[in-house]
């Protein structure tokens, strides 16, 4: 890399990241707990369990159907095994699939009426539930920057913030139980028409015991007023989250999602098996951002997220498109690609990529780019970095259909090793039937630049500091394309990510 | 989705019908040995599977069927064999059967040579710590069963040991006589400590072929492998190189296939030394009802060594393409340079090139990087040569020799590569 380049990593964004190092000093900060008194669905899963959780979110009739289907498809699927992970067995009647706090028993009218305790928890995980608060970090800004909210806790959605300001502008942000209530045409007519309930393993079964998660309706022209967002916590013990987000953007529409997830600190696994589904209709765009900060394990590998996402977006008409942006930090295991359907002519997706694997944590992530319409384009653009004992696979798929000419896909990743115990792989598929369409393909895999790092060590700086520059400067270009709340927090995750890694 | 465990035991079972009542050839002790424990891999294994991850461009299936399709044979009358000019050592296999009236006499300055046949009868044989050791080596971590068959089965081959650097090429030419020819032929070869020599293997072989080449290049040998497939339309086949690098050995192998029903080359490369180099390349030229397949595993088992995969597909009229090609790197490989590349030049709609190019990184001290793209020919490019006057055909010719000409770089003596450009043009000026 060029000399100048390194002076602009010294600038802007990196000396913030090493003050925000400096300033925290545990390694994973939201690993603790909040004391509630919580309501189970008996242990295990059975067909029993799912009619429990339909009858909870009173669910009509279909619905329950829907999930028993998904229930009895899952039973005859097995866990997917081409990964390079390696996954313990999963008992999944050690499980709960059901947990809620009990004072939400009758649901809240407003988030006013939402037990406090619950409410302190967002506000010691920095999300804000009061409309007039701002996320942290974005204060000073000339005008103060709105993001409404979806907090879901364990299984049940707590509330959604600016809820009539959505309206006004004809924007449905609720979670996904109470659009069952209140749009059952819209659920009816869009669930499972992306990801179908036999998907893969962990669709199936979360299609059957899905609690909740955010439903997002954007009519035709509308630009969202604002970005939207839902924040996941897992809080109770041996419980998973299996939650389920719709997002559907009409004709010409516009918004921009951010999801944000944590979990406390414990020496046990906790399963996290989560579908996004996400409809793009003519000329319509959703970005879609993600940090992932689910509790990694600890330093020895105890504990910590499974964390099986399915996420797929399909660009089902002219021009649609669609930009998922993520931040891979947390989590023991994580096996998820989110995905982009370009099936209309012109549509574009774009797929951008951080993921970092420290201490035994084990990432299988990437990207599928299926280009059915005529003049589609995709991007792809991985960082992955591995640490530790960690190992660090992108797994992607570039299918370029017959009648998908005059197609483009470009993609590039890259794999940074810091230390000599972990591993970083690259597992590209692609797929060309058509002989107008360009695909091209780079990859490379190296260790943190010495060359790099001793200029930052000669300018004072100490190893830590140094190499939390560097890797900085690796994933800028992912960075770059967050939302500015979210880069704030993922250029601080990435330095934390890796805290205790050099030397 | 078929169950695993489903999967497996269809596979078995295939294995076991098309072995049973086959008798094991008869042969000396180490190579029953051999066959023996190869035999019991291919019945534990079970056959390949189009389900299988490994063969998931590839259909096995006429690889294996228990009989093999009848092929037309491919008259090419008008041009004289590859490397005709050179002066070599002359071995020629019709059918897969070493035919000993049209070879060379088995001896050659530096070179230990027997054929497969007489050594098995030998009870005791330098080959011995190699025939069926690498392929069985090989099996993990894919299966390779296709292979232990050939191990378990094959009658004919070469054993080749080179003990000095011997003053010409060895060339094996394959020739065909048969419409339904099912070939096995299963050759090693052994380069020892500071030799360097050069194999040619040119024509088609059968009209249904299964080939492992068990490779051992000692510490600072050289062995340079040129291969060109012969044009044969019908043919189907699969072949393996199985190749061990020790410190500071050097591997130069390079293919050529031009059309074929079915081919799939896989090379299995261990760089167990430090400082060794292994360059793999192919040239693919696929016209019509054509499926090529390049499976490529590089390992590199010791530091400071250097790999390179160099991978060029020409298709159109419905040909597809397949690379499937891999560099894993243990973590004593540090300061590996590991380097691979894929591409394909699709000529039409209907042509089809599909990729899997993977890197496995265990050591952090390293340089790997690989690339890997498809696309038509370059409209600037041909817009370059058509201003300056050369008509559309030859200009296109011009630049597939072009985006060829890098992996026939990768041959070490350019008399080779020109001989190979040459055929090369004078089939495109043929058919376009």
């Amino acid at each position: 890399m060029a000399a100048l380049d390194e002076v602009q990593l010294r600038e802007g964004v990196d000396r913030e990241t090493v003050e925000t190092v400096q300033s925290m000093a545990g390694t994973y900060k939201h690993g603790w707990e909040t004391e509630i008194e919580m309501e189970f669905a008996p242990k295990g899963l059975n067909e029993d369990i799912v009619r429990l959780i339909s009858e909870k979110n009173k669910e009509p009739e279909w619905l329950l159907e829907w999930r028993l289907d998904a229930y009895r498809r899952w039973l005859s699927m097995e866990s997917p095994d081409w990964a390079m992970l390696n996954i313990p067995e999963i008992d999944y009647q050690e499980q709960y699939y059901y947990a809620k706090p009990k004072s939400m028993a009758e649901k809240p009218k407003s988030l006013d009426d939402v037990d406090p305790k619950l409410l302190e928890t967002y506000a010691k995980l920095g999300i804000p539930l009061k409309e007039q608060m701002l996320l942290a970090g974005v204060e000073g800004a000339d005008e103060p920057r709105k993001v409404a909210v979806d907090a879901v806790f364990d299984s049940v959605s707590l509330g959604t913030t600016f809820q009539k300001e959505l309206a006004a502008a004809g924007v449905i942000f609720c979670s996904i139980s109470e659009a069952v209530q209140k749009h059952p045409e819209l659920v009816k007519k869009y669930l499972g028409s992306v990801v179908p309930q036999n998907d893969n393993y962990f669709a199936a079964l979360n299609s059957a015991v899905f609690s909740d998660g955010s439903f997002v309706y954007i009519p035709a022209g509308t630009r969202c007023p604002m970005e939207l967002s839902t924040y996941f916590r897992i809080n109770a013990e041996n419980t998973g989250q299996f939650e389920r987000t719709l997002i559907v953007a009409e004709k010409g529409s516009y918004v921009s999602y951010l999801e944000g997830c944590t979990a406390p600190k414990r020496d046990t696994n906790q399963l996290h098996a989560a579908v996004v589904e996400i409809v793009i209709l003519e000329d319509a765009e959703v970005k879609y951002s993600t940090v992932q900060n689910w509790f990694p394990g600890d330093e020895n590998g105890k504990g910590g997220i499974y964390n099986f996402v399915t996420k797929r977006a399909d660009c089902r008409e002219a021009r649609a498109k669609v930009m998922w942006t993520q931040v891979e930090t947390g989590s023991a295991i994580t096996w998820k690609y989110p995905s982009c359907i370009l099936r209309g002519d012109e549509a574009q997706g774009e797929f951008y990529s951080i993921a970092i694997a420290n201490n035994w944590q084990q990432a299988d992530t990437g990207t599928k780019m299926v280009h059915l319409g005529k003049n589609t384009r995709s991007r792809i653009v991985s960082k992955g970095i591995s640490a530790g004992h960690a190992q660090n696979t992108y797994r992607g798929l570039v299918s370029m259909h017959p009648k998908a000419s005059n197609s483009r896909n470009y993609t590039q990743c890259d794999s940074l090793l810091i230390g000599d115990k972990c591993g970083a792989h690259t597992v590209p598929y692609i797929e060309v039937r058509n002989a107008s369409s360009r695909v091209e393909h780079e990859a490379t895999t190296s260790k943190v630049d010495d060359d790099q790092l001793f200029y930052c060590r000669s300018r004072g700086m100490d190893e830590e500091e140094a190499v939390a520059l560097v890797v900085n400067g690796f994933c800028k270009e992912v960075l770059q394309e967050l939302p500015m709340e979210f880069a704030m927090e993922a250029q601080a995750l990435v330095a934390i990510s890796l805290e205790g890694s050099v030397g | 989705m078929m169950p695993r465990a489903k999967l497996k035991a269809q596979k078995v079972e295939a294995a076991g019908a098309l072995l049973a009542g086959r008798e094991l050839p008869a042969g000396g002790a180490w190579i029953t040995k051999a066959r023996t424990a190869a035999a019991a891999r291919v019945a534990s294994m079970g056959l390949p599977s189009k389900r299988d991850e490994y063969w998931r461009y590839t259909d096995p299936r006429r690889l294996t069927a228990p009989a093999p399709e009848a092929a037309k044979l491919h008259v090419t009358d008008d041009e004289a064999p590859l490397f005709d000019g050179f002066d070599r050592l002359k071995l020629v296999f019709v059918d897969g059967v070493f035919d000993a009236q049209a070879s060379d006499a088995l001896a050659l300055p530096g070179v230990e040579i027997c054929t497969l046949a007489d050594a098995a009868r030998t009870d005791l044989h330098w080959a011995r710590d190699l025939f069926g050791a690498l392929e069985a080596r090989g099996q993990a971590p894919v299966e390779r069963s296709l292979a232990s068959l050939n191990t378990a089965h094959a009658t004919e081959g070469l054993l080749i040991r080179i003990t000095a650097t011997p003053p010409k090429p060895i060339a094996l030419v394959y020739r065909r006589a048969n419409l339904a020819g099912d070939a096995m032929v299963h050759h090693v070869i052994r380069v020892e400590g500071g030799a360097e020599a050069t194999i040619l293997e040119n024509g088609p072989m059968a009209a249904r072929f299964n080939q492992v080449t068990e490779v051992d290049i000692a510490d600072g040998a050289t062995l340079h492998h040129i291969r060109a497939q012969g044009r044969d339309h019908e043919r189907a086949g699969i072949t393996h190189l199985f190749a061990k690098l020790g410190a500071g050995a050097q591997l130069k192998s390079f293919t050529l296939s031009a059309n074929g029903a079915l081919v799939r080359n896989e090379a299995v490369i261990w760089l167990d030394g430090a400082e060794g180099s292994a360059h793999i390349a192919g040239a693919t030229v696929g016209d019509g009802a054509f499926h090529h397949d390049d499976t490529v595993f590089v390992t590199h088992g010791a530091p400071r060594c250097e790999s390179r995969q160099v991978f060029k597909k020409v298709l159109r009229h419905g040909a597809v393409g397949v690379f499937q090609g891999k560099i894993l790197v243990d973590q004593i490989a540090q300061l590996t340079d590991g380097y691979q590349i894929s591409q394909s030049l699709l000529l039409d709609e209907d042509a089809q090139f599909l990729a899997k190019p993977e890197l496995e990184i265990y050591a952090d001290d390293v340089k790997c990087s690989h690339g890997s793209t498809s696309g038509e020919i370059d409209h600037n490019q041909l817009f370059y040569l058509r201003a300056r006057g050369v008509p559309e055909d030859r200009a296109k010719m011009l630049l597939v020799l072009a985006f060829l000409s890098e992996a026939l770089e990768e041959i070490a003596d350019p008399a080779y590569a020109d001989d190979l450009r040459d055929r090369l043009e004078s089939w495109f000026k043929r058919r376009s």
